[in-house]
Formats: structure tokens, sequence, C-alpha cells
């Protein structure tokens, strides 16, 4: 009989700062059967524990085809997510995962694809564009969209100029208040969408971030004939089994580790902006 | 699962039951008196029951009285069910190391249980019983929990009265009792009808002196029941208050509530079904070891719902709201029906005297169940 609760060892192979106190860890299993056995799905969250210290649910940014490192990008807010940020190289942690529902990337092949994110550099929605970059001939148009407070909250700048470079791709960037060379838009993130060029009737959405942008970006998009059922959110709430049981992480009749993270928008549209939930 | 016919046990007998359970392996169970309070605690001989004690409920209050009969299970309930039996309060789950070259050790931490036969359980422990299995068997398997729940041995006994708090009519889960034990009970002015509920009950049944029933004893085992459905007072307002909760969010009742509401959890503690829980992490002193263990949380906590600094739930009023509609709603969606079985411990053990039957019919009111 497992424990369901008991973490898997990994080595750090690689710490990577990402600026606005954000690092990516390259993480392996140490055990080899284990390693041949763990898959994921970009969306997907795993425990990461710490020693001595604790868990904390982090979702995967790699690609799920690339399983020898499993990437995590970190911002360092919490108790253990402090600790996890200045973790070196070889070091030891415990992983448990992967957890919940990813994004629904093998419905919404042939479609127009939208990424929508607000705040600091959203992690789970990085994954779905790599993914996407990898197998470009599965999906139409990429429209990527990014809303920061500040512009010098942008991590990966690069990245997104060598995006808007690629054919049938469109990049757009907002910063609610910009510093001096801050080449694009400035203001929130939800007005991008005047811009964004992509089939309304045949596309989807996937959005993660605050959650008063989630909504105001999805009521946007509704109303411009996007369909509630193409738009997809990233939900966070306190994940701390993985699997349902500890019931921290419900929102309304749901587990967000097990019935999310992701969820179709017109599964909780009901519910979002509920305060208390 | 009636696997023989009801057959009766002489009270000046009942030790035969504890000596058979006890003799099969068990650790047994029942009804004690301590602090005032029936709680469930190690039985080794029938002079340890409560005998001629009842229970007066009411919101906030409960005491015990010696009656002036000689039955031993008069009683309703007190503050536990089984959950504390299967769903420990506190459990290690596993244990690390770390070696000097900086490896960590993951160690698994076996469950322990023994074989416990519990004598007195009622129809909404039971039905409890099995929304707890629900959570912890039958998605992911919760290895204490299975564990634990493996070596039980059930022994229930039909309700013969009602607390002013009980409402299980109204949840459809008692006061009779219909599957879910080894042995079923019904208590008589001279002794019990003695019903199997499993396989496992023939062997001990085997060691009692059993003799056959009238139909008179059957006929009075069923009135009793009947007189303890008929003494509910309290109800709730429908079997199914799912949509009527998640319609009402914004009703100033959760308000109202809010400022009798202390936030303290009794409700959770004493809650059959209730399953939140925390795990801690705990490192040794040297450094060179940490336990990783859980223990019952509650959503009345602050940090029930703390994400990066920021409290999903931050007042009374969204945590009482969380309780209800997760407890009335969202079971709904998560097992197939309401979590609560109307024992009515949140009622008699809130401090406040907070009433559920009475919050979810305020709340529901005008609204179709």
């Amino acid at each position: 009989m497992s424990n369901a609760y008991l973490p898997y060892q990994a080595e750090v192979l690689k710490q990577v700062p990402e600026g606005s106190s954000m690092v990516t860890l390259g993480l392996r299993l140490t055990d080899p059967a284990q390693r041949q056995r763990y898959r994921f799905h970009p969306g997907q969250f795993n425990m990461l524990y710490v020693y001595g210290v604790g868990e904390v649910a982090i979702s995967l940014s790699s690609d799920p085809d690339q399983l020898d490192t499993l990437e995590h990008t970190i911002r360092a807010v919490g108790r253990v997510t402090r600790v996890l940020s200045a973790i070196e190289p070889g070091s030891r942690l415990g992983l448990r995962g992967p957890y919940g529902k990813g994004w629904p990337l093998d419905q919404v092949e042939g479609r127009d694809i939208v990424v929508l994110t607000g705040g600091l550099g959203c992690a789970p929605v990085v994954s779905v564009i790599n993914y996407i970059l990898q197998r470009r001939e599965r999906f139409r148009r990429l429209v990527i969209m990014q809303g920061v407070k500040h512009s010098a909250d942008l991590i990966w700048r690069e990245r997104y100029q060598s995006w808007a470079k690629l054919p049938e791709t469109q990049v757009l960037l907002a910063a609610d208040v910009a510093g001096s060379g801050w080449p694009w838009h400035v203001g929130r993130a939800s007005t991008l969408l005047d811009g964004a060029q992509f089939d309304v009737s045949n596309c989807a959405v996937m959005m993660c971030g605050p959650e008063p942008m989630m909504i105001g970006s999805a009521e946007s998009l509704v109303e411009r004939g996007v369909p509630d059922r193409d738009i997809w959110l990233s939900m966070e709430r306190n994940m701390a089994c993985g699997f349902g049981a500890c019931g921290h992480c419900q929102f309304g009749p749901y587990f967000v580790c097990q019935d999310g993270p992701v969820f179709n928008y017109s599964d909780i549209k009901w519910l979002l902006g509920n305060k208390g939930f | 699962m009636a696997t023989t016919l009801p057959r009766f046990l002489r009270r000046e007998d009942f030790q035969q039951l504890i000596d058979a359970l006890r003799a099969a392996g068990y650790r047994c169970l029942g009804p004690r008196v301590k602090e005032g309070a029936i709680v469930f605690d190690t039985l080794v001989a029938m002079d340890q029951l409560p005998g001629g004690y009842r229970d007066r409920q009411a919101p906030g209050e409960y005491h015990l009285e010696r009656g002036d009969d000689g039955r031993l299970f008069a009683w309703v309930n007190g503050p536990q069910a089984l959950k504390p039996l299967t769903f420990t309060p506190r459990e290690t789950l596993w244990r690390a190391e770390r070696r000097d070259d900086g490896t960590l050790h993951l160690q698994d931490v076996p469950p322990e249980a023994e074989p416990l036969a519990v004598i007195g359980i009622r129809s909404c422990d039971l039905a409890a019983l099995a929304l707890q299995d629900a959570h912890f068997l039958h998605k992911t398997v919760d290895a204490g929990y299975r564990a634990r729940r493996e070596k039980l041995f059930l022994v229930a006994m039909n309700c013969s009265r009602s607390a002013a708090t009980c409402f299980c009519v109204s949840t459809g889960d008692g006061p009779g009792v219909h599957e879910g034990a080894d042995l079923i009970l019904s208590e008589l002015d001279d002794g019990f009808i003695v019903q199997a509920g499993s396989q496992q009950a023939g062997s001990i049944l085997s060691r009692l002196s059993l003799h056959p029933l009238s139909r008179e004893q059957l006929g009075q085992a069923e009135q009793e029941i009947q007189t303890a459905a008929d003494q509910q007072q309290r109800g709730l307002p429908g079997r199914n208050l799912r949509d009527s909760l998640f319609a009402n969010l914004d009703h100033p009742r959760w308000s109202e509530v809010a400022e009798r509401c202390l936030s303290c959890g009794n409700c959770v503690s004493v809650c059959p079904t209730c399953f939140c829980h925390a795990t801690r992490e705990q490192p040794a002193l040297d450094g060179t070891s940490t336990e990783h263990s859980r223990q019952w949380d509650s959503c009345y906590t602050a940090e029930h719902s703390y994400i990066h600094g920021l409290l999903i739930r931050a007042d009374t009023r969204t945590r009482y709201r969380q309780w209800l509609t997760h407890k009335l709603g969202g079971w709904h969606d998560q097992y197939g029906r309401s979590g609560c079985v109307g024992c009515g411990r949140c009622i008699t053990w809130c401090p406040v005297g907070i009433d559920i039957t009475e919050e979810a019919t305020a709340i529901c009111a005008g609204e179709d169940p």
C-alpha cells in the first residue's frame, strides 16, 4: 500500500535567476525507475518539498516530452518558495506529482491559440507557448498577450522579442506603468485585446494571472464573440496535498488540485469574483 | 445484509458480547462517562457502560442525567463519532533524513492499526463513516485510514430516543440502522435484539447465549425507533440544498451569523464527516532528521485559505459560508450527497449555539429546495 503523501527524491540540476525575484529550477528524479514512469501535461503541478521546511505547489514550465529535466519557475513570495529560490545545483529536494488537470492542448489542435497572462511571468502558460512552438504545424495563429504592473517586472523579455518575429505569431505586451525603453503598450492587459488578431469562432484562449484580470479579460473576449467554452483559466488556491484529500484548495464545489488548476470558463464563471471562494 | 434471523440477548448476558469480541482479538471500545459526556473508550466489563444515563442536549448545551431504569444505551450521542478512530487527529506520514553527502532519505511510516470493536454506534455515525470512506478510500486511497478502517468491527445500536438537537430523519440517515454495521442491536428493557450485519458477525454470535424472539419484542423495537423519529424537532429544509445555497451567496444571513460565530472550529472537530487536514514539517533539534505529519484542520482558521500573502477567506462571514456551502452544497458535486448526517453535534457543541438547521432554513427560505 503506497503512501500518497511521500515524495520522491529529486536533484537540482540547475538554478537560473529570471529577474523580478523569479528563478527556474531544473530538477531530475534520482531514482531511474521513478524517472521512467514520470509523465506530465503542461498546466499540471508538482508538490516540491524542502527538507526541514515543507512543501509548496509549483507548476511545471518545461516541455512534456523533455523528461530529463523538469523545470519549475518559482517566485520567492512565501516561506517555502524563498528557500527554494535560493537552492543550489546539486541540492536534493522532494517531489511528488504531477497533479491536476492541465491545458486541453489535445482538444484545441487546428485552432488559433490565444495566450493571455497578467502579473509576473506566468509559468503555466509559458509551457503552453513552448509546447505550441515545438509542434507549430498542429495549431494556427498564436497570439501572446502579457500584462505587467511595471515594465521592470517583465521577465523573459528576449523570449517575447524572438516570439514576435515568428510567422503567424503576434506578441502584445502592456505595462500599467512603463519605464524608459518600453516599446510596447502602456495600460491594462485586457486593453491589448483591441489589437489582437485571431478567429473568435475557432480559437482557444488560455489565461493565467490575477483573478480580476482573468475575469475582465474573459468578459471582453465573450463580448467579442468568443464562446465561454473556448476559454480556459489556470486557478490558484492553497493546494497542499495535490489529490483532493486535505480540503485546502476548495473553490466552491471544486478541488482546484484535482478538478483544476486549469478550468473551463463555462464551468466556473458563476463562482469567479465571489470573494471568499 | 442480514445473514441470520434476529435473536435475543438478555441484558445480564451482555458481558458475553464484550468477551466474545475480546476473544476474537479486538480491543473493545464502548460508551463511557468521561468528564460529563459520553465518549468511546476501552471497555472490558459491562458495568463500565453508562447504565441509566440520558443526555440532554440543546444548542450549546450538553448534560448527562441519571434515569431510573437500567438501560445501557438510553443516551443519544456524545462529541465523538467514529472519526477519531479512522481519521486520527494527528498522525505521522513520513520521515526524512539528510545524510552528510546531502542526499535525502524519504521514508514511509507505515500506519499502525489494532483490531477495534466499537459498541454503541448510531445510524448517523455509520452514515458519516460511509462518507469518510468515500473521501479517504474511493478516490486516492489513504493508507492510514484504510489500515484502521479494515480492522474495525462495528456494533451498532438503534436509537430509541432523539436528542433535541437530532435531525437525522430530515437527512435520511436514521434513527434506525440499515447497513454498514457488523452487528445491529436494539435495546429493550430486559435485553437486546441482535441481528447480524456481516459475515464476520457469525463467529461472534456463536459465542452468545441467544434466545428466540417474540413478535412483541420485534414490534417494541420498531416502535422505539419510530418514537425516536417522532421526537425530532429539527430538520434541514431539504436533502439537496446545493443550488439554493449557491444562489444565495450574498444573503444577509451570512453576515448576521458571522456576528455570533466565534470561528472556533468546534463544529468541525465534532463533525463526523469534516475531512480537512494540514501537514506539518517538524525537524529534529539536531538537524539530521525531520518528521512530516498531518493533523485535523478547520476551514475556520486563517491559514486554511492562505496563498502567498493572501487570505481567500479573511473574515468569519466567508469562513462560515465556506463550511455550510461545502457541507450542504459542494458535497453533492464531490460525493453525490450532502455531507451532513443530522447528528446534531455541531449544534450542541457550538459554544454560542449556532444551529445549522436554522441557518440553512433562513438562507434557503423562499428557495425551492
